[in-house]
């Protein structure tokens, strides 16, 4: 009995620690965001109190960033992707699941490879097509790019989703003399609700934080996803820790809430995602 | 597929059949085809060509792969790279994925309390952008603001302290273990989804047995989730070769101090767009992305064919 206590304890402090390690850094630097330039020196570790309590890195920030724009690119990229992903995703796992046809299970194959091959590596040529299509510095080219990379996996994911939903569904709705695009959009995209999940932790967060396309494919402020603008004001303000430390807390606090509110069902996803 | 097709949809005359898998899968098949494999074949292509200072292209063979792999001005910066990219990886597979076996095999000890609190909080830096987790452990370790030495003399090991990040002996390795810091998350719930997976008569019967939660999980759990084991190890490998984000973040793209922190994408990106020593060259960009599209190839394809055959005799 001893011997398991101190067994369960030494695991508890092992995990302690290292959940300790992972967010250290990260409380470190939101605490410090929050503090004037001399108590982030003076006294890193201390949280901030009302003696060393200062918003002023925060008003630097908006004062001389287009955040809010950024913040807005990151959002319709990343909403617009996702939306097309899950549905033209959606759309092509049904058609390779449910239906065979010649050169199926080749298409399936042809749409894996990307999981794999890193579209970035296609980025000399992306970027003179989108020249060519005077797409460059636009949105759209983004949200074109981050749909194509999002694709393969999102169909090997809901591929796995749409063949654990049982026959009989669509059976009896064809029965009935349901047309098959109806069968798809009221009987089966309802019960994908569960993917999305798993749809998101592997390909919305990679647009969301992704710096190389909008390095490559956009050039002006209004363009810039937040990944990129605050890459860029934090090389032009790396000085100025007060700035620096907001701007990456900025940058922090919208996910962790997001991933705080949502991190049962996205680990759930993660995990149903990763049995198959 | 072993059950046929529905009646209705076999009876649907063969126009209609098409028009339906048109609609279903065109959108996905065009967008993919049009900005992911079409560029890439599109930029292998590009390889063999050379643009003159008017900007006119000329076919020139294989020969920007020969100057890449013998001139020494790029040779050099290449091999250079592909070595310090290969140190990258041995640190992710030596240091991360150790760590993510451990704590998996920990979270998923039967009856732990807190168990979702941990797993949550493990996971939280793999949800960041590497951007801000580079800047931020490039503050953190900073001389000037004294964090980690101060951290470290509080254990008494102050005098190990160096700005890791600024040595060239130690910049990469320091990058590396960031990065590992970052996504210990993604093999820690891999291996943990396998490992809840194994079924629980296995390990009862072990337990009957009157074997201990470790050699339990070295001599059944883990024989059995080696496959996933090999899955981790290819993404890593993907995952690395083409990383870019982290280095080019807290080193900018010249990969210091003297390029000891320079991988494949850096290179790749200098090669392309330019920066302060050189002009922008897409078509050696093009050819150094192709060199980088077959090592990752190499690499898939020695886990599909020899990891991924050997291992399947034990999955379950």
């Amino acid at each position: 009995m001893v011997k398991q206590r101190v067994q369960i304890f030494g695991v508890h402090a092992i995990l302690i620690a290292y959940s300790a390690l992972a967010l250290g850094p990260i409380l470190l630097v939101v605490m410090n965001s929050f503090k004037t330039r001399n108590a982030i020196f003076g006294a890193p570790l201390a949280p901030p109190t009302s003696a060393t309590f200062s918003l002023i890195g925060y008003m630097k920030v908006f004062n001389a960033s287009h955040i809010g724009t950024y913040f807005m690119n990151s959002l319709i990229v990343t909403v617009v992707s996702m939306a097309l992903v899950l549905l033209f995703g959606a759309m092509a796992a049904w058609a390779l699941t449910e239906y065979r046809f010649r050169g199926s299970t080749a298409l399936a194959l042809f749409l894996s490879i990307g999981i794999m091959v890193p579209i970035r590596l296609g980025s000399v040529a992306i970027l003179t097509m989108m020249r060519e299509a005077h797409l460059n510095d636009t949105l759209t080219a983004l949200i074109l790019v981050y749909i194509a990379q999002g694709l393969p996996l999102s169909i090997f994911i809901l591929s796995e989703f749409i063949q654990q939903i049982p026959k009989d569904l669509r059976d009896a709705a064809r029965c009935d003399g349901v047309p098959e695009t109806r069968i798809f959009f009221e009987v089966i995209a309802p019960l994908l609700r569960p993917a999305i999940a798993t749809v998101a932790v592997f390909t919305i967060v990679p647009i969301w934080n992704d710096l190389w396309f909008p390095l490559i494919l956009t050039s002006s402020d209004t363009t810039h996803t937040i990944t990129l603008g605050v890459q860029q004001f934090l090389g032009q303000y790396i000085t100025d820790w007060n700035a620096v430390l907001a701007a990456l807390s900025m940058a922090i606090l919208p996910v962790v809430a997001i991933y705080v509110i949502f991190s049962r069902q996205l680990i759930s996803g993660l995990t149903a995602g990763a049995v198959k | 597929m072993a059950e046929p097709i529905s009646q209705v949809v076999a009876a649907m005359p063969r126009a209609r059949f098409v028009a339906l898998m048109a609609l279903f899968l065109g959108p996905a098949v065009a967008v993919y085809t049009l900005f992911s494999i079409y560029p890439l074949i599109a930029t292998m292509g590009l390889s063999t060509y050379t643009t003159d200072n008017a900007g006119a292209y000329s076919f020139v063979g294989l020969s920007n792969f020969v100057t890449l792999l013998t001139d020494s001005l790029w040779s050099k910066p290449f091999w250079n790279a592909a070595k310090n990219n290969l140190i990258f990886f041995a640190v992710h597979m030596a240091v991360q994925n150790p760590i993510g076996i451990v704590l998996a095999g920990l979270l998923s000890l039967p009856g732990l309390k807190l168990k979702g609190l941990y797993r949550t909080i493990i996971f939280l830096p793999t949800m960041l952008s590497v951007v801000i987790v580079g800047f931020s452990w490039n503050l953190i370790l900073s001389p000037l603001w004294g964090v980690a030495e101060g951290a470290l003399k509080a254990v008494g090991l102050g005098s190990l302290f160096a700005p890791w990040l600024g040595l060239p002996s130690t910049a990469l390795v320091t990058l590396a273990l960031i990065s590992v810091w970052q996504f210990v998350g993604i093999p820690l719930m891999l291996i943990y989804a396998a490992l809840l997976n194994i079924p629980d008569e296995l390990v009862d019967a072990a337990r009957v047995d009157g074997l201990g939660h470790l050699r339990i999980f070295l001599h059944i759990k883990l024989p059995l989730v080696l496959p996933t084991i090999g899955l981790i190890s290819v993404l890593t490998f993907v995952g690395n070769f083409n990383a870019f984000d982290l280095i080019y973040s807290v080193k900018g793209a010249l990969a210091g101090p003297n390029f000891a922190s320079d991988i494949l994408g850096t290179f790749f990106y200098r090669t392309f767009f330019g920066n302060q020593l050189q002009l922008g060259n897409p078509t050696m960009g093009a050819a150094v992305a192709t060199v980088m599209f077959f090592i990752i190839l190499v690499g898939v394809c020695l886990y599909l064919f020899i990891v991924q055959r050997r291992l399947r005799r034990y999955s379950f």
